[in-house]
């Protein structure tokens, strides 16, 4: 706990000396700052994983009315260290990433502070401690998502989405724990959990509704997650890496802390609503990465369709926990967590590989980039293996937490009632479909982004990025290989905390060892034997070619049918390649496709020239949200139509609110 | 449930290498018998059933040529696709429940291996730089978006009924209770997997593997940058790919043969029924696509999702009938 | 239905006969009666696919090229371009009249030459149009089946 104070105490005074120092050393010393922040956190989440006594840490220094209680147990470590990795990786991409507005004093200013709150939301221990660094989170996020607000129109309108998001949500999470408060006799965690028990049936599932609703709109849960696919390709990619990577985290963490430890456990329909939400966040969000053609906005929307498997994953837990199958809980759980740290390795890597893109060829379009993996090799190296990642190849990580994912919600299915068996079985198909979708978005976004010609001069020019961002991405995809041949390192540590999250009081871990052995049911899965598998035969297969093969390999023309002229243009684009998908699947994406044809003069049977437009608009926000807007600002108009400026109206209105208030009051 | 663990290291290793082998040699065996049957419905006489075995040998003597766009992963990707197609061979019953790697033989770890393969294919496919590499990858892809979880799910209809979605144990399992192999969960997972066999294939009606118009083209059309021994590996690999699933569809509903005691002798009669019970499947194969004319490529996803709502009605049915 | 096989012909010491023979069919300015021929070659009466022969579509699959018709001027580029695809080793097949020698062609305005002018000619098979049984004889020579 007191690393955690270090750590919380060196973010602040980076915070401070970014704010204060001129501009080459402001970065420099944020930067080394934060990265020693991130350490101390590491240590200190490791330290609570692996059993260390539960200290807590009350003070009424900053916030004299309600004091501010800080707790770190094991479920709040894990999600201390998910954001303690994606930090460190960020510190030292940021020193060779920032010029312009990113080096402005707000934004090196900001970040540590953004940083802070992402280490403290874990450990509060009180509503006041969470709803402050919350607001602070919200904030500071929202502050340097504006950072290119003069630039870029698109920051601008992604900051009010954002903004206005993000406070809708911190105010239903304010008033669900207002309920828990109320009832609950004192605002620390501690009372709330002691007299959860006591709490009234209507106004537990009440409490634990408005939450949810805050906690998922953060996470990013179709319908609440309009704000993700804006807000995250217009950050700057530090902020985006820690926005996908940690803040999604904390929306998960609430759900869990809230509805598994606070109210221990709640009833079977809360559980099965969160995995209801979790399988159309994952179908969602895996359809829409295929049909986006801006590189950060598929891997925005990939991070909807990861956290929608996390969440299948934690409203199965609950489910089984709540019905008494307390083994397949604990993995189903365990898997959960694993996914989402998986998570955060890979999607920041992603995002800081996407960064180093855009920062090389000037532009995030997939339609614009390609051949970048001769240009760039190492980020294009570092892409591709995040890439296979997320993909679930075996022997890495997403395929680890994927594999455990799938166990859990197997091994679920004995004996269990009518809802939990509906439960998990839909969300074995939106583990399935998921998997399928994400191939071909990930296919898309590597093979049209880095293979193939450049398809803009930005592209033919691009140059490969300082040497600190591509060892920030490589430090992310150090997990991803770790966790993948060696899950069973962490396992023990995300047991303890799956323990502690849905209090199950669980024995033994859920596997054995450094590979998935499963302790209390069949099934198991060795990824070091696999990849010595694997190793062995690409060895066997690249010795016997090599003595077989008689002539040696010549680089040619590519092949195109003989034709004289081979452009960049004549390739498949992003949109091109995702065309038979979204055909698929027009009834939901539905596209607005515009082709605009302009004859030649002489005759209108030649055709001179061809516009094709292609615009996929997130399908949620267009039947859901504008209709909202246009009714709101509907509302809005009528209303405006009592204030027509006339001074005897409004005497009028004056006069006939006094007499109501005087009968009433009478 | 039955252990798999139980036989000594030596016979594992040796039954996992007898089992590539097989399906190496056997695989492009198939793809010359099915040619031979379609031939033959034909009128014609055919090549003979060696013919892609000579085909391999003579590719294996030819230049390796690389168009000047590509970069590291368009050759290193013949090489992925074989060795992962071989490691989920390897790891298999195929013929007998005691694979080497047996207990890692998860239902998740030979689909995603697949998948890997498939991956590799289609980023190779781009990373051509040309119109065709483009298309072929992303008609693949989009194929293989629908078929994969509808072969996932079809074998996890399986993994219900016997309780592990270990695939030795699944079929050590329908070997001792020959009464699953009528159930209506299986017969509904069969006609899904079959379905989902032909797509990932390439087989006709989805795909014609004997076309020569690009347009047409899907499997084909992301390797048209391939020569010699590339082109070889990745045929290889790609008729390694057909044995596996046959083989797969041949042992998880019809696994009587395999070896399953730990004796070298039920190693070769494991050889024998695997050998058999493919050459059926594959002249059965071969005889439904001499019958079936080639379905639309956006007609496809429609045949593909019937493919998943059976696979999931086969659970759904699987998890009632418990 | 198919005609017997009939006496192998002497193997062509163009190519090491492996058994198989893959082709990249290029047709530069024909009147497309050599195709019909060799639509009926791979055919089911003549079947040259028995003896190991096979139409490709990327010259990179291909063990060379089977040209039909004069070389006109506007397919000598992609003509060139194909040939440099090939894979070594490669055999040219020169099918028909117009390919081997001009044909009713030579000498008109929109050629550019023959086959022989552009590219050394491996196999000749001639006939305007070419019996499907020579075509099936031409291909036996370099497959040595």
């Amino acid at each position: 706990m007191s690393l955690l104070l270090v750590a919380l105490g060196l973010c602040a005074i980076a915070s401070l000396l970014g704010a204060l120092l001129p501009a080459p050393a402001r970065v420099t010393s944020s930067s080394v700052l934060v990265l020693a922040a991130s350490c101390c956190a590491a240590a200190s989440s490791v330290s609570a994983l692996r059993g260390a006594h539960v200290t807590s840490v009350h003070s009424t220094a900053l916030l004299p009315l309600t004091g501010m209680t800080m707790t770190l147990d094991p479920l709040g470590a894990v999600f201390v260290a998910i954001t303690a990795m994606v930090a460190a990786a960020v510190s030292i991409y940021n020193l060779g990433y920032v010029t312009g507005a990113l080096g402005s004093r707000s934004a090196s200013c900001l970040l540590p502070v953004f940083v802070l709150s992402l280490l403290a939301v874990p450990v509060a221990a009180s509503v006041a401690t969470l709803m402050f660094f919350w607001e602070l989170m919200a904030m500071s996020s929202m502050l340097l998502i504006a950072v290119e607000h003069r630039h870029r129109a698109e920051a601008r309108d992604a900051t009010l989405w954002y903004g206005t998001m993000t406070q809708l949500g911190a105010g239903s999470i304010l008033l669900g724990l207002l309920v828990l408060t109320i009832h609950g006799g004192g605002q620390s965690f501690a009372s709330i959990a002691a007299h959860a028990g006591a709490l009234p049936r209507v106004a537990r599932s009440t409490a634990f509704l408005l939450v949810l609703l805050g906690f998922a709109s953060k996470a990013g849960a179709v319908p609440l997650h309009a704000w993700l696919p804006k807000a995250h390709p217009e950050a700057p990619t530090p902020v985006s890496a820690l926005m996908s990577g940690a803040m999604v985290a904390t929306g998960v963490y609430g759900i869990l802390r809230v509805g598994g430890d606070l109210l221990g456990g709640g009833t079977l329909w809360w559980w099965v609503a969160v995995a209801a939400i979790g399988v159309v966040s994952a179908l969602f969000g895996a359809l829409h990465a295929t049909a986006s053609s801006d590189l950060k906005g598929l891997l925005a929307y990939s991070t909807i369709d990861v956290v929608g498997l996390v969440l299948v994953g934690v409203g199965a837990a609950g489910a089984l926990s709540v019905t008494g199958r307390r083994g397949a809980a604990e993995l189903t759980m365990v898997a959960a967590l694993l996914l989402l740290v998986a998570h955060a390795a890979f999607k920041g890597a992603l995002f800081l590989g996407a960064g180093a893109v855009d920062r090389a060829a000037g532009t995030r379009d997939l339609n614009l980039l390609g051949g970048l993996a001769r240009r760039l090799p190492v980020t294009s190296g570092l892409f591709a293996l995040a890439t296979l990642t997320i993909v679930a190849v075996p022997t890495l990580a997403g395929f680890s937490g994927e594999w455990l994912l799938l166990q859990g919600l197997l091994h679920g299915f004995g004996g269990t009632s009518t809802p939990t068996l509906i439960t998990l079985l839909i969300g074995v198909v939106a583990l399935a479909l998921s998997g399928g979708l994400t191939a071909v978005a990930f296919v898309k976004a590597f093979g049209i982004g880095f293979l193939g010609q450049a398809r803009s001069a930005g592209a033919s020019r691009a140059v490969e990025v300082p040497r600190a961002m591509q060892l920030a991405t490589g430090l992310l995809c150090v997990p991803c290989v770790l966790l993948g041949v060696a899950p069973g390192l962490i396992v023990p540590w995300l047991s303890r905390a799956a323990n502690e999250g849905l209090h199950l009081r669980a024995r033994r871990p859920v596997a054995e060892g450094t590979s998935l052995v499963l302790s209390r049911f069949q099934g198991a899965f060795e990824p070091l034997l696999v990849l010595a598998a694997l190793a062995a035969a690409l060895a066997a297969i690249w010795i016997v070619t090599s003595l077989a093969a008689r002539r040696g390999r010549r680089r040619v023309a590519a092949w195109g049918c003989g034709r004289e002229a081979q452009t960049p243009r004549m390739q498949y684009t992003a949109t091109s390649f995702g065309e038979p998908l979204q055909r698929v699947f027009v009834d939901v994406l539905r596209p607005d496709v515009d082709l605009e044809v302009t004859h030649e003069t002489e005759s209108k049977y030649y055709e001179q020239a061809l516009a094709y437009e292609n615009r996929v608009e997130d399908a949620v926000e267009r039947s859901v949200y504008r209709p909202v807007i246009a009714g709101f600002r509907r509302y809005g108009d009528a209303v405006r139509g009592l204030q027509n400026g006339s001074i005897h109206r409004y005497l009028a209105f004056g006069f006939i609110a006094l007499l109501v208030v005087l009968v009433v009051l009478a | 449930m039955i252990a798999v663990a139980t036989s000594p290291i030596a016979y594992r290793v040796a039954a996992s290498l007898l089992q590539v082998a097989v399906v190496l040699v056997l695989g492009p065996l198939l793809l010359g018998l099915m040619s031979k049957t379609r031939a033959r419905a034909e009128g014609r006489r055919g090549a003979p059933v060696v013919q892609p075995l000579r085909d391999l040998r003579k590719l294996m003597g030819k230049e390796r040529l690389r168009s000047e766009h590509t970069s590291l992963v368009f050759v290193v990707a013949p090489f992925v696709v074989l060795a992962t197609t071989v490691v989920a061979i390897a790891i298999a019953p195929l013929i007998t429940t005691h694979p080497a790697l047996g207990t890692s033989a998860d239902v998740l770890v030979v689909v995603f291996l697949l998948l890997t393969a498939s991956v590799a294919l289609a980023l190779a496919g781009l990373d051509a730089g040309t119109a065709f590499g483009g298309m072929g990858s992303s008609r693949s892809m989009t194929i293989g978006a629908l078929a994969e979880p509808a072969l996932l799910v079809a074998v996890i209809a399986l993994s219900v009924q016997a309780s592990t979605s270990n695939l030795p144990d699944i079929v050590a399992g329908t070997l001792a209770h020959p009464a699953w192999s009528s159930s209506p969960t299986r017969l509904l997972a069969l006609v899904a997997l079959m379905i989902v066999v032909i797509a990932e294939t390439g087989r006709l009606p989805i795909d014609n593997p004997d076309t020569h118009l690009e347009l047409t083209m899907i499997h084909e059309a992301m390797i048209l940058e391939y020569s010699g021994p590339d082109l070889a590996l990745v045929t290889l690999g790609a008729a390694a790919r057909l044995g596996l699933l046959f083989a797969l569809v041949a042992n998880l509903f019809f696994p009587w043969g395999i070896g399953s005691q730990g004796s070298y002798l039920g190693l070769a009669l494991g050889v024998a029924a695997l050998v058999a019970k493919m050459c059926l499947i594959a002249v059965g194969v071969a005889v439904m696509e001499v019958h079936t004319a080639k379905v639309r490529l956006f007609r496809v996803p429609e045949l593909l999702a019937g493919g998943f709502v059976l696979a999931v009605l086969a659970v759904v049915t699987g998890l009632v009938t418990r | 239905m198919t005609e017997p096989p009939g006496a192998r012909p002497a193997a062509s010491t163009k190519v090491r006969r492996r058994g198989s023979l893959q082709l990249r069919h290029v047709d530069v300015g024909s009147c497309n009666g050599c195709e019909i021929e060799i639509a009926s070659a791979f055919g089911p009466t003549y079947d040259a696919g028995r003896f190991g022969a096979r139409l490709v579509a990327s010259p990179r699959h291909a063990d060379g090229v089977l040209v039909t018709g004069v070389v006109t001027r506007n397919m000598a580029g992609p003509l060139r371009r194909t040939l440099d695809a090939l894979p070594a080793p490669s055999v040219v097949v020169a099918c028909g009249d117009c390919a081997v020698g001009g044909g009713i062609f030579k000498d008109a305005y929109g050629v550019e030459g023959t086959l022989g002018d552009v590219v050394p000619i491996d196999i000749e098979i001639p006939g305007c149009p070419p019996h499907p049984a020579s075509i099936t004889d031409a291909m036996r020579s370099l497959t040595g089946r």
